[in-house]
């Protein structure tokens, strides 16, 4: 397997992965019976997404498995977005970080669907009907709270703070992007802002909220470089698997 | 195809497999003899076995067990080698499920998904799609979460009779 197609298959998958882990947070948290569930399930679906990256880039050698690919590598080895092992935060932030999240996980999916590589291809497919209720649902939680009461448009206001400076990292390719042979990603990530921007726009001006003018300028996720919270999200979800190795239900 | 049929699908009993619609391919191939030490493989048919399934949600835990039934199943019924693969493609969709399968959910008090499969629109707060209570068939009813007990279910509730329900959403 190409170098390049492998870290590749790795940020979709650690996307995925950590985004459920800290999702998964809420459970048994949630601010209500259906809130909780819901989360859960959108966990469940980010988690199976990482599972099918992982067992393809695990599939060409004989030493990888998905689970080895989760729970034996260290933080600067996770390719994942910084916006996705952001801390959880209020409900304003973790629906926020959701929102954000899905309506650029749509697009990519979308265009993904259309992969010269099969296997990403199907996975995408396959993906992009859940990722719809992810985003549906987290457009309206956005617009229920911007437009709610004025504690709960200030809650997202302070997480808009928080959390715009992530989105920059969407649309900048790490050099693993730049070396993908042509037609594994259709389009390539700058491209894609301009439709996540039509979405952002629309739903925030439904929810009273302003679109930040400055873009988002943290990055450094995509090639290892992470903020202090990864290493907590793995310290917890690989303890396991590191203190009894191989370890099995 | 038989055997099969008498797997359940974990999360939803009153379905098996086949009603679920997953399994894609069934190949049954004549084996030579294979001496074996094994005495446990005394009773085999001579036949040897892949079956295919498709996920129907990618984060369904239920399909590492309905694999794993699979394998245990045709094994002891005599097939060897059985392998049990997945694919991605074509993906699943709730239109695959079996007519019958439709009126076991229903009587199981879960709503079926609506035959014409509308899929989640991006549209926030539009209206949901008619679903016709499973208990007194009222088309007056609300949902309450797109996201229910399992992956594959929405929870409603009905506004005539005032009781909850699953709905077997759309995919
Ligand atoms: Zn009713």
């Amino acid at each position: 397997m190409l170098p390049s197609l492998y870290e590749y298959l790795l940020y979709l998958g650690d996307n995925t992965l950590i985004l459920g882990h800290r999702n998964s947070e809420w459970c048994g948290h949630g601010p209500a019976l259906e809130l909780d569930i819901a989360l859960t399930n959108i966990s469940l679906d980010l988690i199976g997404q990482a599972r099918l990256y992982y067992q393809y880039a695990a599939s060409e050698t004989a030493w990888q498995s998905e689970d080895t690919i989760a729970y034996l590598r260290d933080a600067h080895q996770f390719r994942n977005l910084l916006l996705v092992e952001q801390p959880n935060g209020d409900w304003a932030h973790t629906i926020l970080r959701q929102f954000l999240f899905s309506s650029f996980q749509h697009h990519l999916y979308n265009y993904l669907r259309e992969s010269s590589d099969p296997t990403i291809a199907a996975i995408s497919n396959k993906s992009y009907k859940e990722v719809a209720y992810h985003l549906r649902w987290s457009s309206e939680w956005v617009i229920r709270m911007g437009d709610g009461t004025q504690e709960s448009h200030q809650r997202m206001l302070t997480a808009l703070e928080d959390l715009w400076m992530f989105t920059g990292e969407f649309f900048l390719p790490a050099p693993y992007e730049d070396q993908l042979p042509t037609g594994i990603q259709p389009l390539p990530a700058p491209l894609m802002q301009g439709f996540w921007m039509d979405r952002i726009k629309e739903v925030f001006s439904a929810a009273g909220l302003p679109v930040p003018a400055s873009p988002g300028f943290q990055s450094g996720g995509k090639t290892g470089r992470h903020t202090e919270y990864l290493g907590y999200v793995l310290a917890e979800m690989q303890f396991l698997q590191r203190a009894y190795p191989g370890s099995n239900w | 195809m038989k055997l099969l049929e008498g797997i359940p699908d974990p999360e939803v009993p009153v379905l098996n497999i086949i009603d679920l619609g997953i399994v894609r391919d069934v190949r049954v191939y004549p084996t030579p003899e294979v001496e074996s030490n094994f005495v446990f493989h005394t009773d085999r048919n001579g036949l040897g076995v892949t079956v295919i399934i498709t996920p129907t949600y990618v984060g369904c835990p239920a399909v590492d067990m309905i694999k794993a039934t699979i394998q245990m199943t045709l094994t002891s019924a005599g097939y060897y080698p059985v392998e049990v693969r997945t694919t991605l493609f074509p993906a699943w969709t709730t239109e695959w499920l079996s007519e019958e399968a439709r009126g076991k959910l229903e009587a199981f008090g879960i709503a079926p998904p609506n035959p014409v499969s509308s899929v989640c629109h991006l549209e926030p707060f539009q209206r949901e799609e008619a679903v016709s209570c499973p208990r007194c068939r009222s088309c007056h009813t609300e949902m309450i979460s797109p996201f229910g007990s399992t992956a594959c279910k929405a929870m409603y509730r009905c506004l005539d009779c005032q009781e909850p329900f699953d709905y077997f959403k759309c995919h």
